[in-house]
């Protein structure tokens, strides 16, 4: 591996060059394309009564955007604390697969424990896609350093994004306004149908797509953890099913 | 316990922080816990990931017929449309996230612009 052989004798000047190359990467077209489905929740987040600060600060804090509209939505439908946390876990459960993936590809023989449970922070659909793609690029040394370029540079500019649309929000023409509201939905549609590993998971998506609206007609306030059980359920049957008429 | 039930400024961030932060990192935190322990196509994380498709799934089904803000005052059928027909044309031409989203926009603001 030559790329591990060359480091320069100065440690921090390359770490700093590696970090300002992973902060280069959140410019990119998934960069851009996320930062608009930031445009589209800062209208959602205004929309459902929460504050500049609070908007921002969730932004921050959550990072995972289908975590963050699920949130929105469990505030929006008045539920209790723990019902919000439950479902926002639900949705989030795919990050620790995401990062049992990851953290072999970041991780060099010194690389602090600590280190890793930070960046950790920083993992989501979009950061999480450019960094197993671009990693392998990577000096093993530099990976953490560049990976947290990315992720922290992917979480700034959205912070900043937010909070420009929220107070831009109320001047928009309504045409722009509504384009902005169909951002998080095509984002998520098509990026979560590209990222599925197996047949199951698009299974899942049908289902949960259709099963959604229909629960909440029906059960309103259990809509979305029905359709994660019921269609996530339907969708790990189908794949048990065909892998055994595959081994058959 | 809800978003709004208790009227001082802290409780929506704390409402946040548990909800929202202590909910995502916890399994951020597990993931790097686990590390490489388990194999990625074991069943459990097949099961995992069904579930956690499904819900994000019914997330997009409320947006697109459920919407909130001036996306509400368009009919369900343009948004439909539109949805349905972005998702063909990122399916289509290439599996492109950009075009997916470009197409569903254009039919959106073409139907508003002629009162679908």
């Amino acid at each position: 591996m030559p790329a591990e052989e060359i480091l320069p004798a100065s440690t921090s000047a390359s770490r700093r060059r590696w970090y300002l190359r992973g902060a280069r990467m959140a410019f990119s077209v998934p960069g851009l394309i996320l930062a608009s489905a930031f445009i589209g929740f800062a209208g959602l987040a205004k929309e459902a009564g929460l504050t500049l600060a609070q908007t921002v600060f969730m932004v921050g804090m959550v990072w995972a955007l289908p975590a963050k509209v699920v949130l929105i939505g469990a505030i929006l439908s008045g539920a209790s604390l723990p019902a919000a946390a439950f479902a926002v876990a639900l949705s989030s459960i795919r990050l620790a697969p995401m990062v049992v993936a990851l953290v072999p590809e970041m991780r060099g023989p010194k690389t602090r424990r600590w280190v890793l449970y930070f960046l950790s922070h920083f993992v989501a659909v979009t950061s999480w896609v450019l960094a197993m793609e671009r990693l392998r690029g990577v000096p093993r040394d530099m990976r953490t350093s560049y990976y947290a370029g990315l992720g922290s540079t992917l979480v700034l500019a959205n912070m900043v994004v937010v909070a420009v649309v929220y107070v831009l929000a109320d001047s928009m023409p309504p045409a722009v306004s509504a384009a902005l509201f169909m951002l998080t939905p095509m984002y998520f549609l098509t990026s979560l149908w590209g990222s599925a590993r197996e047949r199951a998971g698009h299974v899942a998506m049908v289902l949960g797509i259709v099963l959604g609206p229909l629960l909440h007609v029906v059960v309103p306030g259990f809509d979305l953890l029905g359709a994660g059980l019921v269609g996530g359920g339907i969708a790990f049957a189908f794949h048990k099913l065909s892998r055994r008429r595959a081994s058959a | 316990m809800t978003f709004h039930a208790i009227d001082a400024w802290w409780w929506p961030f704390l409402f946040i922080l548990v909800a929202g932060w202590l909910a995502t990192d916890a399994w951020r935190f597990l993931g790097v816990y686990l590390g490489d322990r388990i194999g990625e196509d074991s069943d459990l994380l097949v099961l995992v990931r069904a579930l956690a498709t499904a819900l994000v799934a019914a997330v997009i089904g409320n947006l697109i017929v459920f919407p909130s803000g001036e996306l509400a005052d368009t009919s369900f059928a343009l948004r439909l449309a539109s949805a349905a027909m972005g998702f063909l044309a990122y399916l289509w031409l290439g599996r492109k996230v950009l075009v997916g989203i470009v197409v569903a926009e254009v039919v959106l603001l073409a139907g508003m612009a002629f009162n679908f």
